[in-house]
């Protein structure tokens, strides 16, 4: 052994001496992914939210955002009264035997329930690992066609350090593509790259990065064009990633779920949503990495359920399952009215829609049994988080 | 797209089979018939190639065969062509299409592989030839600032237009990304810039296969030709195990390659033959017990398939003919059962004992 290594050394200084003078250009650096003092929980914290039955609660609205969501059952928008729908949703029993992590906003994350336990230690008490939402938001995207960027990398380090400290153990972040749009080569570039960017920062802090690269829904496209843009985008997104180093076994993402545009005249069964979901995930989704999470992006309740379980009816290399903010919320909403009397009833309302994409995660979904309301579609054209 | 090309990439990639990689150029066939004690002629080349594709290695496993174009159009001593004796036992024929290394422009060290140019029309010809698969190999080096940007992008470029160019010729093109690395960021790093050129080039992952190696973690590895005479023919140190083998080679495996790609073909590199059949064996052990990894787990092998049957020809050349052609078979059959993770041995060779395969003249050299 130390003959071989003696061995090695003078080879390298061999080489190194042959190098000399010579001017170095623009390299790779020769650098493993990230196998830093989080890795091992990184890892570990991505498998448990990818975990069979189980998928994620996406509770993240921004105060704008959540104000139009209690708006629209009569309520003003308030610190008070976000925190008293918060508090429904992480204080309700048995949460989580069917979610395994949720989406926070910083505002919750933050935030006591109104008897004075944190959200985090509710969250955790019902064996739901917290998460957060890490980015600034969309902003124009100069010379583009109309199109947007994510911001948020500016001081995101420190942000995600205090947020793990705060019990956060995984991070999201949103970028959008739009095909009516193009979209154009930057604008995907972009997106791709921040995502990569913000995955290499979380994972340094702790966070697990879910990787939320939206191909909005808007347009008149066909399937066969989201499929094209969806492998284009992945591609482009796994470049940067891998770049950057980022721990592959340590992100989970979060994709739309190949569909045709909303204004489309043909609509899609499940089965075909299904099928080009799935080729596309294969074609794009080494299985290192461990849960794909779709997000629901204006689909119905009962739509976003369907879709899920055939695309679950048999194996994948990958856990394949939810993140849904509307689709698990919309009916709480609707039970729940803003009025405390209610507050059991709109929590077996979530425990029913989360128990349906448990299901369906399973492949075991049957829509016997659901709602009018469930199959009421979410879609707002133009639609802004 | 037409199915037929997904379907013949699954055929070479279906469960208990693997490659057959004979494709060596005339240089370095020669230089291993002249250590043998042969003459590097055109007859002994065709004689000897003839043993394989005369043997029962359809039956014994073998699902294609990549020759060399000099090969594609020669024939048995009975007259037969080679690509109708592979054929007639179910064995594809395939190519090997890259006109091999030339070195980076003003990037000293570095690699790009040529052939693009008159690709298309030399892989009509071949298509007509008989040829239903083609093999391209491109090579990155890792030492100190390497792989360059450069490299990457261009080796990641060039594969991928073969790989076009190659099914909208009719055959299934297999992508031999050889790097010589000591982690596995510079893999993921060249494997994700191949999958955008891919995708960018419109070429059909179903009906691609992937020929890396296997990672040897724990060896030293030389990464300059020169380095090759100063460390002697084999400084391989300790072996790694076949478990330490299995878990590095399939973390690796999930982090680069998707799915959809049917098969994983490995070559044999410089181990015995014994090392890559125990390896490979193990490999689909431990993917069969991990699951996710949803690709065959399979072999492209050269010396590792060959070494034996030309040390045997090599002691009589006129008497051992069947010998050899036995050996073929049998060293297709362990590799056939290595894919199955059921290769229990004894193994049928008669070199292993010598040590690895490494030459000294294989690698980064750009003549070979």
């Amino acid at each position: 052994m130390a003959s071989v290594a003696l061995a090695g050394t003078t080879l390298v200084a061999k080489a190194g001496v042959a190098r000399q003078g010579r001017r170095r250009s623009s390299v790779n650096v020769n650098a493993a992914a990230y196998n830093g003092a989080y890795a091992e929980e990184l890892v570990a914290t991505a498998n448990k939210i990818a975990t069979p039955g189980k998928g994620i609660l996406a509770m993240d609205e921004s105060n704008a955002t959540c104000g139009k969501r209690l708006e629209s059952i009569g309520l003003e928008n308030t610190v008070e009264s976000r925190q008293a729908y918060r508090e429904l949703l992480v204080t309700t029993p048995g949460l989580g035997e069917y979610i395994s992590g949720a989406i926070l906003f910083e505002e919750t994350l933050f935030q006591d329930t109104r008897k004075g336990t944190s959200m985090v230690d509710e969250l955790n008490k019902n064996g739901i690992l917290p998460g957060i939402k890490v980015d600034k938001g969309l902003h124009p995207l100069a010379n583009s066609n109309g199109e947007s960027w994510c911001a948020g990398l500016d001081g995101l380090d420190q942000r995600c350090a205090d947020y793990y400290k705060q019990g956060a153990r995984f991070a999201k972040w949103r970028s959008v593509v739009s095909i009516p749009a193009g979209p154009t080569a930057i604008a995907v570039r972009d997106c791709a790259y921040g995502l990569a960017r913000y995955a290499a920062i979380a994972q340094n802090a702790g966070l697990v990065p879910i990787v939320e690269p939206e191909i909005l829904l808007d347009g008149e496209h066909d399937i066969d064009r989201t499929l094209e843009v969806a492998e284009m985008t992945w591609a482009e997104t796994f470049k940067y990633l891998a770049d950057n180093n980022v721990l592959f076994e340590g992100i989970l993402l979060k994709p739309s779920m190949v569909t045709p545009g909303a204004e489309h005249k043909k609509r899609s069964t499940p089965d075909e949503v299904a099928s080009y979901t799935l080729k596309m995930l294969r074609r794009r989704v080494p299985p290192a990495v461990p849960g794909i999470m779709f997000l629901s992006g204006g689909q119905s309740e009962l739509e976003s359920t369907l879709n899920l379980n055939a695309m679950n009816q048999s194996p994948n290399p990958w856990h394949v399952s939810f993140s849904y903010a509307r689709a698990l919320q919309n009916s709480v909403l609707k039970t729940w009215k803003g009025e405390e009397g209610n507050v059991q009833i709109a929590q077996e309302a979530l425990l029913k829609r989360a128990k349906a994409n448990s299901q369906a995660q399973l492949g075991k979904y049957d829509p016997a049994g659901e709602s009018s309301e469930a199959a009421k579609g979410m879609f707002e054209k133009g639609y802004t988080y | 797209m037409p199915i037929a090309l997904e379907e013949i990439a699954s055929q070479l990639a279906a469960p208990g089979k693997g490659l057959l990689a004979s494709d060596e150029s005339t240089g370095t066939i020669g230089k291993r018939l002249e250590k043998a004690g042969f003459e590097n002629s055109e007859e002994t080349r065709r004689s000897y190639r003839e043993l394989f594709y005369t043997a029962p290695i359809g039956d014994a496993g073998i699902s294609g065969a990549i020759l060399f174009k000099e090969t594609l159009r020669q024939s048995a001593g009975d007259g037969t062509p080679f690509t109708q004796c592979l054929l007639r036992q179910g064995v594809l024929p395939g190519i090997k299409v890259d006109e091999g290394l030339v070195p980076l422009e003003g990037r000293p060290g570095e690699t790009s592989t040529r052939g693009l140019e008159g690709l298309e029309a030399a892989c009509r010809q071949y298509a007509a030839d008989g040829a239903r698969f083609a093999k391209w190999r491109a090579a990155l080096k890792v030492g100190a600032g390497r792989p360059s940007e450069r490299a990457i992008e261009l080796n990641a470029q060039q594969l991928a237009e073969y790989a076009a160019v190659c099914q909208a010729c009719g055959m299934v093109p297999i992508v031999e990304p050889e790097l010589l690395i000591d982690g596995d960021h510079d893999t993921a790093a060249f494997a994700h810039a191949s999958a955008r050129a891919i995708s960018r080039c419109g070429v059909v992952l179903e009906a691609t296969l992937l020929k890396p190696q296997m990672i040897l973690p724990g060896r030293l590895r030389a990464i300059h030709p020169a380095m090759h005479a100063l460390a002697g023919a084999d400084y391989s140190g300790p072996r790694p195990s076949p478990d330490d083998v299995a878990h590095e080679t399939l973390r690796v495996m999930r982090r680069c390659v998707p799915p959809a790609l049917p098969g994983i073909m490995f070559l044999s590199g410089g181990q015995t033959e014994e090392e890559a059949t125990v390896n490979l064996n193990r490999i689909n052990q431990l993917a069969q017990q991990q699951g996710r990894a949803p690709w065959a787990l399979s072999f492209s092998f050269g010396r590792s398939l060959q070494a034996s049957v030309l040390k045997l020809w090599s002691e009589d050349p006129s008497g051992n003919r069947q010998r050899c052609r036995d050996m073929a078979a049998a060293l297709a059959q362990a590799n056939s059962q290595a894919v199955l993770g059921r290769f229990e041995g004894p193994h049928p060779s008669v070199t292993s004992q010598q040590g690895s395969l490494r030459e000294s003249f294989r690698g980064w050299r750009t003549d070979v």
